[in-house]
């Protein structure tokens, strides 16, 4: 169980770290365009360990979205505990895809997400309705190849 | 692929189904929605998880006081003596103004006595500091330095040295969430400081503009207008400087003009703010005396009393004192003019 421990601890690390660059300050230009790295994380573990990173990972992760930035409880941990869902019911397929066949599906994970957000938006009657929020999908989608390669590499190397 | 690892074995057989577990957290999710959205119970829990993050934010803090005291201690002398006498100056036109003030707030508490009305003016003020983290790119939100330990409470006003900034949204032990009047949820009771048309001035979502939505094209405003605070909502107090109008639309076919403001408030600038501690239920009389006021050059601004007290004080001001009804009922005006329906609630 030791393998188990260490990459508990990686994900205690990662999420930690993700959380972090959640809040911290950017320029104004490019505040829209900052992306989700901690749904990426949930996504990333769901497929690499996912006996640890099961749906309820997913949720807290999404909860504690919401204590930092949420307007209310719930509306970022619902999202989060979908995508984990799709994830891991993808999970054996989303495996032994090629790298930019991943990213297409990252890219529709992280679609369904942010309508997710924005519907619950539009229900507490508080909507953003600009353009400029769909950004985040394709920051992130575009950062989904960099971080499996550097994660992936950690994880190999620490093992 | 790449993301193969030793733990690869599927989950199936663990636990209860995965479909079951999701309608599980969904459920729970929901009702955690529902608890905080309907009937805020969980400002409490809010709070409490808030206090729990406060690592976070001091982690992203870090490097900017680390920065702030480099610069600080390492700041040459001739930048140093600029700024001082920069300082003075501004010091001591302050302080012209001030004479000034002083003689029409004695000249005013004077007048009020008269009417035998009090406005508490002796408020106490508290400096916080904003804390420089991204909430979310499009709610004008803030978090400041200033939480229930100081005594912070929800729907505090908040000001800056120019003007109105906002209002507390929640606290926690050691920090707060501000609102800016110019998010898109907020609206704020004005009036014009000019002839007293009371107005709401609502946020935009865009930093340097409000919209002053219950304004007839036949009201008494023009650009340049002071707006300030009226006081009518029992959050901020009466008389604060809010924004100036920038521009008046008046469509022939319209009932409404299109009017837009510009905060006073250095919304994007300022990183010091004051909260403020009044008494609202001293703020009756002046609520009184603003409908007063408004009553003699009140023919055109009677739709527009009729829109402001019909329209509900949106998301910004809970209908916290009693006095507010009373304050809010506008009493010599004449009755609404037919053409002026109701605006969309």
């Amino acid at each position: 169980m030791a393998e188990g421990r260490s990459s508990g601890l990686r994900i205690t690390v990662t999420v930690i770290l993700a959380l972090i660059l959640a809040i911290v300050p950017l320029p104004e230009v490019l505040r829209p365009a900052r992306p989700q790295l901690l749904l990426l994380l949930v996504i990333y573990w769901s497929l690499s360990s996912p006996r640890l990173a099961g749906l309820m990972f997913a949720w807290l992760c999404g909860l504690a979205i919401d204590v930092i930035k949420g307007p209310i409880f719930g509306q970022h941990a619902i999202a989060f505990a979908v995508v984990a869902y799709l994830t891991h019911k993808n999970q054996l397929r989303l495996r032994i895809f090629p790298i930019y066949q991943q990213t297409l599906w990252v890219f529709g994970l992280l679609a369904i997400y942010e309508f997710l957000v924005f519907w619950i938006d539009g229900i507490i009657g508080s909507p953003v309705t600009t353009w400029l929020r769909w950004l985040p999908v394709v920051t992130s989608a575009v950062l989904w190849p960099v971080l499996v390669a550097v994660l992936d590499t950690w994880n190999r190397s620490r093992r | 692929m790449v993301t193969l690892s030793s733990d690869s074995r599927p989950i199936i057989g663990r636990g209860p189904p995965l479909g079951a577990r999701l309608f599980f957290l969904a459920i729970v999710s929901i009702a955690l929605m529902v608890l905080d959205h309907r009937g805020g119970y969980l400002d409490t829990t809010r709070s409490w998880l808030q206090t729990a993050a406060s690592p976070l934010y001091a982690v992203i803090q870090a490097p900017f006081q680390a920065w702030n005291w480099l610069t600080g201690s390492f700041a040459d002398r001739s930048r140093l003596r600029s700024e001082n006498s920069e300082l003075t100056d501004e010091l001591r036109t302050a302080r012209v103004k001030l004479l000034r003030f002083d003689a029409l707030a004695e000249e005013n508490r004077r007048l009020r006595a008269i009417r035998n009305a009090s406005q508490g003016i002796g408020e106490r003020t508290l400096i916080a500091e904003i804390v420089r983290i991204d909430v979310d790119p499009f709610r004008h939100r803030a978090r400041i330095n200033k939480g229930s330990e100081d005594g912070v409470f929800k729907n505090q006003p908040v000001l800056d040295a120019f003007g109105i900034v906002g209002q507390v949204t929640s606290v926690d032990r050691i920090g707060a969430e501000i609102i800016l009047i110019s998010d898109n949820e907020h609206a704020i009771p004005v009036q014009v400081n000019r002839n007293g048309i009371r107005t709401i001035a609502v946020g935009t979502g865009d930093i340097h503009r409000l919209s002053l939505p219950f304004l007839t094209i036949e009201s008494d405003v023009k650009a340049g207008d002071l707006l300030v605070s009226s006081g009518l909502d029992g959050v901020f107090p009466a008389g604060y400087p809010v924004a100036t109008i920038t521009k008046v639309n008046r469509g022939p076919a319209e009932t409404f003009a299109i009017v837009e403001a510009k905060p006073l408030a250095q919304l994007d600038r300022s990183r010091e703010v004051l909260l403020l501690w009044f008494d609202p239920s001293k703020e009756k009389p002046a609520g009184n005396l603003a409908a007063e006021a408004s009553a003699p050059t009140a023919t055109s601004p009677a739709g527009n009393d009729a829109a402001a007290t019909n329209s509900p004080p949106a998301a910004a001001s809970t209908p916290a004192s009693q006095d507010a009804p009373t304050a809010r009922a506008p009493t010599r005006s004449p009755p609404p003019q037919p053409s002026v329906q109701a605006p969309g609630q």
